[in-house]
């Protein structure tokens, strides 16, 4: 089958803050005073485990922002004269690795590893009578011959997955020692020994630890949910794995491109209101205060109402569905990053208001270095760290908050998939007894593992950034 | 200080505008009255006629900024801007979109709002201050290290899962408290109950973690050196000099949101029912009742504002160092 | 020794870091006697105020601990004491104060609740006890107006007066020893006498003993009975304290004698010290001071020195008995070339300099008031030559040298470079004159920029000028740059944080050497660095001026630094000048009571022999007003000692005094 790229504007700032983040790496490796409080952040046990957590995530999300149209195979496709035709369907990479995962819908809810629907239906038997069962269902548990041997059945693959994803993980971690024996010259049996005992400056006991849990779990997933819906299905019938996978990239994007999109104004505004005074500082003061005055979550609601007015009154401009919802998408980051900008454009100016008096910048004043010269390259780099620090500590905020704006109905396209429209349409069956936990429990054990690691992650950038925190 | 004070009211005056500018490019400037028209009425029951009527209903047929078939200064005042959002500044809020007296609305439902947001403010305060000194107190300490994990576990949390377990456990499951909804007098009391517990906890991951760290901020400094050479035990060290000391960071943070707790929160009056600010607005947002929401804006704005005031004056009264002037 | 009250005894503080184990103090002993002040003295960082700490029990934890030996005090060992117990000695028994007055108070109590909280059975004394208790202490400190004092908060005292209240503060558990860790260091000169004297006094008075931990080799010998000399956590040297001025034994000790500035070594090079102190995570196999030393010998390196002499005077050191070499024949012989050198014509003309910063109050934010950070200043600075600006902290002397500089736009006020007024240039038009005066800061640590390699740092001036010369030529220029200054081409591709507060220095001398500079102004250079480091700077500078006819506008309050360096001298006061003329006008016939004041203030090292100098100390009353609201009249006439009521109305004329002596005094008519 073949394939049309597809981007979206999303897609294509991702790509772009990939190229910072790894234009940056390189220049941090180049920059002593950069790489030491990396390599201290790198040395803490908690962060290196946290870091592979988001890695997981990260490498999801990635998946997800690679987009394909499939090829519509069609009679005349071999024809040269022809132009292919392409599906209207937007699908991405991770779509094609999980697609059993997508493809297997339900009629509506159903339990994690059950193998009937939830609700009952009037099903018409074959000699006519009419009945009020749970319906046994499509794909989850569906191979099964017998249904009382499914406790086994789980038990076996729960095992069996487990199994593999240590052994591949010991195999990967073997290969690692082994190399890292010959980088650092030592026998690979006492490299072994002193990872054990928890004696060596990279933290490798808890990396190769937290990698082997990581790496069980998904195995254990992915040999399960070929048969079953581990995490069951939602009221229309999609898996809810399916769909908690789905809503990373939604996570992610609400996390780093509000900040890709207010840290140039931010920093920019900062810096010129602390160095240049005069009316231009009072100008930026009055914007920013002005904009902080409002109370974040009103001013969110009144930028997407609008938005979504603008939407309905000109439905031209959006043609596909993964458009419309990525623009809203998009739209949300710049009206989050409009509303979060002030306090690090604040912090920004503070601080620039300090530096602007240490010697080094009276200095470069006396050697007669010009003014915008003395922003990039004396300032800039001085305040560095702040916006560093702040940005690793937004992140788990504005994950956080996606999930209250999509509830309060200020958040992402309906249609999309996150964990805030997953805990929103859950919360609707609340009432239901018995209760429909899933979909919920889901969402909040996702956001949950990325929150946490992203908030273990920060703490440790922040400790090691901070200079008043390094002093102790 | 009344010379400060009224230096402040007077640079409120600018922001405000500002506010109102914003909100009044958000809500005309962007999308036409036409447009709002089309999205009330629904998309299939649009004519011209219907339009120009719910206009004209709604006061919205004015133009936008300045009206050239008015004399004198009714060319400014019998405008959209005038009649909607200048007039906001003598809290003359209006009517709603469907025809309710803002203003009146508020007055009453502000009351829910400070019902729950007052208690949880205050207790949620005093814990976080009392679990922070006692982290700080340990500090180093098995019990420092995993009291500071906790806050991290905590504040890792959506804010909605504390609700929903919350109403999951309490109420569905050991039917203590009923699950949502309001009354006057005491009885709101069985009705608050599960709301402020909720928002503490909601808050102690963060808070404590916050406080602790001005705590040790200002442990490490040189006059608690000169205390405990002066012959203090630790406790007097810490509740005489650093508690003090670190109450004016944990001012800023919390006087400034005093006034803005009548407006309530958003997520908690939504789900449990409260008649308060909070809900008033989730309501309008979801009815897309512009009016009211620009109502909200600009009053969180102005409580904000008086929040800041406080907050400066809230210093004269804890550092002695600060004089306002 | 039937008064013997404190007896250290091989002890050890070890502080744990990311580089290894601190050995900061590393097994050391003395005793102390009833009355007695025994000071240490030591450059930063080796080890005495950690030494101090450590008899406290008050190391910084979890990261320093104290690793072995003893204190006893009257017999009983105070290390082995639990907390419970430790704090009845501190406050009690001993009691300490700090360098820095200003963060060593807490910033929300007010004075005399601070004090109170130390005096003895505090629970059984009644408020009003109390009370009269502390007001008894403050008025024995010499703080005037005290029941208004009791209740005000630090930040309302003058660093003086908090130092003071530091000291009631100690004496109000009437501990038997007092700690003196730096008490004068953040102080200026005529306050650091006046504390000096109260600390004497109150010795006389209470009989107590006082540890004085200091760098500064003069209030040793003005104020000690014994020193100790620390050096990397050890102490090397100990003597009573005539015999050390007189006879030091220790090579450092006398090392330091010699690096130290003077009227006497002018022309002269100063004696350095080479190299750094060792870090002291470093095993030591043999004399600490080895690498530094001129007459280190084989068994310098192999051998630890042991210590050699009685407790209370000896040296560890393999040498001690060998006499100290000839002293620099030139020390005596001083006056030379630069004297001779005949004054250049003046090429920097400032005239009425004023720059006043507004007050602002009220609704309207207008303008109340001024702070008159210089007033109306005059001085002329020649080629070739070094005028000291004098003046303790506040006199406006670096203001006045950053608006020389348009660092700070004046206010009023003429500053002429060569016919070309300073103040009327554009800044496109100030920019390409810039390059003539270059500027060098007191703060080493903040005066480069961190995160720029230390070539850039060197080029910025280059670059700045936009020649455009090739990135060889660049290179070249900045190792010619590196080397005049005395560091490697190497230096270059390393970041500041890799050196010492002196090589920081001379990082940004060769900065500013960069750009061909007529005039650089030195703002306190060297007062941030060691003695021994002090003096390499001086050298440097000294050296340039010779090789490179630099002139210097010297701004300092380190009179030993002027009589070896500045040509002229101008002594500020409240942003005026209130004397100026050359430097043996200045220091031999001072003429304004605040010169005097001033010169007889900065303590005097009298060297055993020719102890009994008439050296008498005119000592100032009172602290230096604000300058937002000087005294009507002279501004000095509160503190002078001869004021008169003319003094009162007005501000003096300019009398000049010979042709380069001016003073502004009513009694000099």
């Amino acid at each position: 089958m073949s394939y049309l790229p597809h981007i979206l504007i999303t897609d294509a700032l991702i790509y772009f803050l990939l190229v910072l983040v790894v234009g940056f790496a390189v220049y941090a490796s180049r920059h002593e005073h950069l790489r030491a409080p990396w390599r201290q952040v790198f040395n803490r046990p908690l962060a290196v485990a946290a870091l592979m957590v988001l890695s997981v995530y990260i490498s999801i999300g990635l998946a997800d922002s690679v987009h394909l149209r499939e090829r519509i195979s069609d009679t005349g496709a071999d024809r040269a004269d022809m132009e292919a035709q392409y599906s209207h369907q937007v699908i991405s990479l991770l779509d094609i690795f999980l697609g059993s995962l997508r493809q297997h819908s339900e009629k509506t809810y159903s339990m994690p590893f059950a193998t009937h629907a939830f609700s009952m239906e009037t099903v018409i038997g074959q000699d006519g009578s009419v009945r009020r069962e749970h319906p046994r269902l499509l794909y989850g548990g569906a191979h099964l011959k017998d249904i009382s041997k499914r406790g086994q059945d789980i038990a076996v693959k729960t095992v069996t997955g487990i199994l593999v994803g240590l052994i591949a993980w010991l195999l990967f971690a073997v290969l690692i020692i082994k190399v890292v024996a010959v980088r650092t010259h030592m026998a690979a049996g006492a490299l072994w020994l002193r990872i054990k005992r928890g004696d060596t400056r990279f933290p490798w006991r808890s990396a190769l630890s937290t990698g082997a849990v990581i790496s069980a779990i998904v195995s254990a997933l992915i040999v399960l949910s070929g048969n079953y819906h581990v995490l069951g299905t939602d009221q229309v019938g999609n898996d809810v794995l399916y769909k908690s996978l789905k809503s990373i990239r939604t996570g992610l994007l609400i996390g780093t491109l509000t900040t890709l999109v207010m840290l140039p104004f931010a920093v920019s505004l900062g810096i010129m209101a602390g160095y240049l005074r005069g009316w231009v500082d009072d100008v930026i003061q009055y914007t920013y205060t002005t904009l902080s005055s409002i109370p974040g979550v009103l001013l969110i609601a009144a930028a997407i109402l609008s938005l979504q007015v603008y939407m309905t009154a000109n439905p031209e401009q959006f043609t596909t569905v993964a458009e419309r919802s990525d623009m809203r998408l998009l739209f949300l980051c710049i009206i989050l990053g409009g509303t979060s900008w002030t306090g690090l454009c604040r912090l920004m100016r503070g601080e620039t208001l300090k530096l602007r008096e240490v010697d080094y910048i009276q200095a470069a004043v006396a050697l007669g270095v010009p003014t915008r010269k003395i922003m990039l390259r004396h300032i800039f780099p001085n305040v560095m760290h702040i916006v560093l620090i702040s940005v690793v500590l937004d992140f788990s905020g504005l994950v956080l908050a996606e999930a209250v704006l999509s509830y309060v109905g200020v958040g992402v396209d309906p249609a999309m998939d996150s964990w805030g429209n997953m805990i929103n349409g859950a919360r609707l069956e609340m009432a239901r007894e018995p209760m429909v936990w899933w979909s919920l429990s889901a969402a909040f054990v996702f956001m949950f593992g990325l929150v946490l690691s992203a908030n273990l992650f920060s703490d440790a950038v922040r400790d090691a950034f901070d200079p008043r925190l390094r002093k102790r | 200080m009344t010379a400060y004070i009224v230096r402040r009211i007077l640079y409120a005056i600018p922001i405000l505008l500002g506010v109102n500018i914003l909100t009044f490019a958000l809500f005309f400037v962007v999308n036409s009255p036409d447009d709002m028209a089309r999205v009330h009425l629904g998309v299939k029951r649009v004519t011209p006629e219907a339009i120009d009527n719910w206009k004209s209903e709604h006061g919205y047929d004015r133009p936008l900024l300045f009206n050239s078939k008015e004399a004198g200064l009714e060319k400014i005042t019998d405008t959209i801007f005038f009649q909607h959002s200048a007039r906001l500044f003598v809290f003359d809020f209006g009517q709603s979109d469907d025809g309710r007296d803002i203003g009146y609305d508020i007055s009453q439902r502000m009351w829910a709002s400070l019902a729950i947001a007052l208690p949880t403010f205050i207790v949620g305060v005093l814990i976080n201050i009392t679990f922070a000194l006692l982290l700080a107190f340990f500090r180093g300490s098995l019990f420092d290290i995993s009291g500071v994990i906790l806050c991290v576990i905590l504040m890792s949390i959506s804010g909605l899962f504390y609700i929903i377990g919350g109403q999951y456990l309490l109420s569905k499951l050991w039917h203590l408290v009923p699950i949502s909804g309001y009354d006057s007098g005491v009885n709101a009391l069985k009705f608050l109950v599960l709301p402020v517990i909720i928002g503490v906890i909601g808050g102690i991951g963060a808070g404590t973690r916050l406080y602790r760290t001005f705590y040790l901020e200002e442990i490490n400094k040189d006059y608690v050196r000169t205390a405990r050479a002066k012959g203090l035990s630790e406790l007097q060290v810490l509740f005489r000099h650093v508690l003090k000391n670190a109450m004016i960071p944990i001012l800023t943070g919390v006087v400034v949101v005093i006034p803005l707790l009548f407006i309530g929160s958003l997520i908690m009056e939504s789900f449990f029912g409260i008649p308060g600010l909070g809900s008033y607005t989730i309501d309008a947002i979801n009815s897309q009742d512009f009016a009211i929401v620009r109502a909200m804006v600009f009053l969180g704005s102005v409580l904000y504002i008086l929040g800041l005031v406080l907050t400066d004056i809230s210093y004269t009264l804890v550092d002695p160092r600060v004089r306002l002037n | 020794m039937s008064d013997l009250l404190l007896e250290v005894n091989d002890l050890k503080t070890w502080l744990d870091t990311e580089s290894g184990t601190v050995r900061a103090v590393d097994g050391i002993s003395f005793t102390m006697q009833q009355g007695e002040t025994v000071a240490i003295l030591g450059e930063s960082g080796c080890g005495k105020s950690m030494s101090a700490l450590s008899l406290l029990q008050l190391v910084p934890s979890p990261a320093g601990r104290i690793e072995a030996g003893s204190v006893r005090l009257e017999g009983r060992d105070i290390l082995q004491f639990a907390e419970k117990q430790m704090r009845e000695v501190r406050g009690k028994r001993i009691a300490m104060i700090f360098q820095e007055p200003q963060t060593s108070l807490n910033p929300v109590m007010t004075i005399g609740e601070q004090i109170r909280e130390v005096l003895p059975d505090r629970e059984s004394l009644s408020q009003e006890a109390a009370r009269t208790e502390v007001l008894r202490l403050l008025t024995a400190v010499g703080i005037s107006d005290v029941k208004r004092r009791y209740d005000e908060y630090p930040h309302q005292l003058s660093g003086g007066m908090k130092q003071r209240a530091m000291i009631a503060m100690a004496l109000a558990g009437s501990p038997d020893i007092l700690i003196a860790d730096e008490p004068t260091t953040a102080l200026d000169v005529t306050i650091q006498a006046q504390i000096l004297d109260l600390l004497k006094s109150i010795q006389n008075t209470t009989g107590m003993a006082v540890l004085l931990i200091t760098h500064d080799l003069g209030i040793v010998s003005q104020s000690a009975d014994r020193v100790l000399v620390m050096y990397a956590g050890q102490i090397v040297e100990q003597a009573p304290s005539d015999l050390f001025f007189s006879r030091p034994r220790h090579p450092y000790s006398q090392k330091l004698f010699r690096a130290l500035p003077g009227r006497g070594k002018r022309g002269a090079r100063l004696e350095v010290i080479p190299g750094a102190v060792p870090p002291l995570t470093t095993q030591f196999s043999g004399c600490r001071f080895v690498q530094r030393c001129e007459r280190a010998q084989q068994i310098c390196h192999e051998t630890v020195p042991a210590w050699h002499g009685e407790n209370n005077w000896g040296v560890r050191c393999h040498f001690y008995d060998t006499e100290e070499p000839v002293r620099n024949a030139s020390e005596t012989s001083a006056v030379t070339t630069a004297e001779q050198k005949s004054p250049g014509e003046a090429f920097l003309k400032v005239e009425s300099l004023k720059i006043h910063f507004p007050i602002q109050k009220g609704i309207l934010r207008r303008t109340v008031g001024y702070v008159k950070a210089v007033d109306d200043i005059s001085f002329e600075i020649n080629k070739g030559r070094t005028l000291a600006l004098v003046g303790e902290s506040g006199c406006g002397k670096t203001t006045a040298g950053k608006g020389v500089l348009q660092l700070i736009r004046p206010t009023a006020g003429s500053v002429n470079y060569l016919g070309k007024e300073l103040t009327q240039l554009s800044r496109g038009e100030l920019r390409a004159l810039r390059r003539q005066f270059q500027i060098i800061f007191q703060d080493p640590y903040a005066s480069l920029n961190p995160r720029m390699l230390v070539s850039d740092i060197v080029a910025e001036g280059l670059d700045a000028l936009q020649t455009g010369i090739d990135a060889t030529s660049r290179q070249q220029k900045i190792n010619a740059l590196l080397e005049k200054v005395g560091l490697n081409a190497e230096a270059g591709l390393r970041y500041p944080h890799e050196f010492s507060g002196g090589q920081r220095q001379r990082i940004s001398i060769a900065r500013a050497l960069a750009v061909d500079p007529q005039l650089i102004v030195c703002d306190e250079p060297t007062s941030a660095l060691d003695v021994s480091v002090q003096a390499q700077v001086l050298n440097l500078l000294k050296q340039l001026q010779d090789d490179l006819g630099l002139s210097y506008l010297f701004i300092t309050h380190d009179l030993s630094v002027v009589e070896y360096l500045a040509h002229d001298v101008a002594v500020m006061y409240l942003g005026r000048i209130v004397e100026s003329g050359t430097l043996q006008e200045i220091l031999d016939h001072p003429a304004h009571p605040y010169t005097r004041a001033l010169l007889s203030a900065a303590p005097v090292i009298t060297r055993g022999g020719d102890k009994p100098v008439a050296h008498e100390v005119i000592k100032l009353e009172g602290d230096i007003p604000s300058p937002s609201d000087p005294p009507r009249g002279c501004h000095f006439h509160p503190r002078c000692t001869v004021a008169e009521s003319r003094c009162r109305k007005h501000f003096p004329e300019t009398t000049m005094l010979t042709t380069t002596h001016s003073v502004r005094c009513h009694l000099q008519k």
